[in-house]
């Protein structure tokens, strides 16, 4: 029995005046107490014990977690050194892809810069000569002459000046090509990019194959003056267009087709708020199956080592970074439309 | 002496005018000029053989000079103009295209109007 409860009965049994009977009902009592007393000291021992197993259990579960979450981070920094693996990959093929333009375009710059530069040399030749007879008309006092003569010099030095001036611009495009986009708006003629490279595409594309032959015709829209957008990226685009235009055109010229005409349109329409630039080719066609998959990364129509796959992909993320839009219509054995629109002014939102 | 010159680069007219301005204002050279393939086709049709010669370049958009001089060589036969073809490559394959199509001369970019001059003197 418990101590204090002896102690208590051993008092009460001292009391001498109680009765037997209260003696028999405090001792019944007392016992009882006991009896209470051991239920709740092994309920608390119960309870004790399976505090002591939860503990335990809690312990081991947290050390779990633990180990899970590290888990977790590993699989998560891999994760994080993956798309970092796959953006440098990307980088480096966007990159390829514009060397691979770049260097379909080589011989095709070489000849448009060969073109103005022999105009400033002939020019500046001819100047020379001119000022020789300058002064002999100038000693000689015969004013008319001099006249007649000072006008073609100035003429001659303002087309010394415009090729010097189409030399640049044709450097100039293709090292932007070929550096790394800037992603900077500047303000540019739209009119003069399309016509620049529709002809720098068609030397390249002639530099390959020098039985390709294609009527050029542009309609440039003469109130479109500029457009403030990436230079760089939307030349890249309007790049990529011709010269997939060229590219139908040469396929369908392999099938050897009575009375085929090759035919690429350039189109400009300025259209208020945003421009428009189409190109049209009565080339090869594409087939539905075909036109759904142009603008996924990788997708080639080309034998394997000959396109990257990623020229209208690339393209469809340049309109998509300026908030326009492309649109495609085609059909096969007729040709192929691709248009893309543009907000004019891209610091305007 | 009539010379047909046909290049898709406008300029040439100016080149040329300035470069034989002595022998055009003399009356010794009277030059015409077509920008296509074309239009030299054009003027062959609406004019004969007024020209004596024909001075194209190679490279044009549309009907090419090679094209061009295979057409002329085909239709107008009597007489058959002189054709002298200019391109900017120089290269074995349009030299000898040009060649088998009847070319009477190649010369290349850039032009030298010396030996063109010379040229044109012996015609």
């Amino acid at each position: 029995m418990n101590a204090n409860l002896t102690s208590l009965l051993n008092k009460f049994q001292q009391l001498n005046e109680l009765a037997p009977a209260h003696q028999e009902e405090i001792l019944l009592l007392l016992k009882k107490l006991q009896k209470d007393i051991e239920i709740l000291e092994f309920k608390l021992d119960r309870t004790e014990k399976v505090k002591q197993t939860t503990a335990v259990l809690l312990e081991e579960t947290i050390e779990e977690l633990q180990q899970k979450s590290k888990a977790v981070e590993e699989v998560n920094q891999a994760l994080r050194n993956s798309l970092n693996d796959l953006k440098n990959t990307q980088n480096q093929l966007i990159q390829s892809e514009k060397m691979a333009a770049l260097g379909e375009l080589t011989a095709g710059i070489a000849h448009e810069i060969q073109n103005p530069l022999n105009f400033v040399n002939n020019f500046s030749e001819i100047n020379q000569e001119l000022v020789t007879e300058l002064i002999e008309e100038v000693d000689r006092q015969n004013w008319e002459e001099v006249r007649l003569l000072v006008k073609d010099l100035f003429e001659n030095e303002e087309k010394i000046m415009h090729h010097g001036k189409r030399a640049e611009n044709i450097v100039k495009s293709m090292l932007q090509h070929s550096r790394k986009s800037n992603g900077v708006a500047e303000i540019f003629d739209l009119n003069q990019l399309v016509d620049e490279y529709f002809r720098l595409a068609y030397h390249g594309m002639r530099a390959k194959d020098k039985s390709f032959q294609v009527k050029m015709t542009t309609k440039l829209d003469d109130g479109l003056t500029t457009v403030i957008a990436v230079r760089q990226d939307i030349g890249r685009v309007v790049l990529n267009l011709i010269t997939n235009a060229f590219h139908a055109i040469a396929e369908r010229i392999r099938l050897n087709e009575e009375g085929y005409d090759p035919h690429v349109l350039v189109t400009t329409k300025d259209q208020g708020d945003q421009v428009m630039v189409e190109v049209t080719d009565n080339g090869s066609g594409m087939s539905e199956q075909t036109k759904d998959k142009i603008f996924q990364p990788f997708y080639t129509t080309k034998p394997a080592g000959q396109g990257t796959g990623l020229g209208l992909s690339i393209s469809h993320d340049i309109i998509k970074a300026h908030g326009g839009k492309f649109e495609v219509q085609s059909a096969v054995g007729q040709g192929t439309t691709f248009s893309f629109i543009i907000p004019k002014n891209q610091n305007k939102s | 002496m009539k010379v047909l010159v046909v290049d898709d680069e406008r300029d040439v007219q100016v080149l040329f005018e300035q470069r034989f301005r002595k022998e055009i204002r003399n009356g010794d050279i009277q030059f015409v000029f077509a920008f296509s393939g074309e239009e030299a086709l054009g003027y062959l049709k609406d004019h004969g053989q007024e020209a004596v010669l024909i001075l194209s370049d190679i490279n044009m958009p549309g009907i090419s000079g090679l094209e061009l001089l295979r057409q002329i060589k085909q239709k107008f036969s009597a007489p058959p103009p002189v054709v002298m073809m200019i391109t900017a490559y120089g290269d074995e394959d349009n030299y000898r295209t040009a060649m088998n199509l009847g070319a009477d001369d190649f010369l290349t970019k850039p032009l030298d109007f010396a030996i063109l001059k010379d040229k044109l003197k012996q015609i």
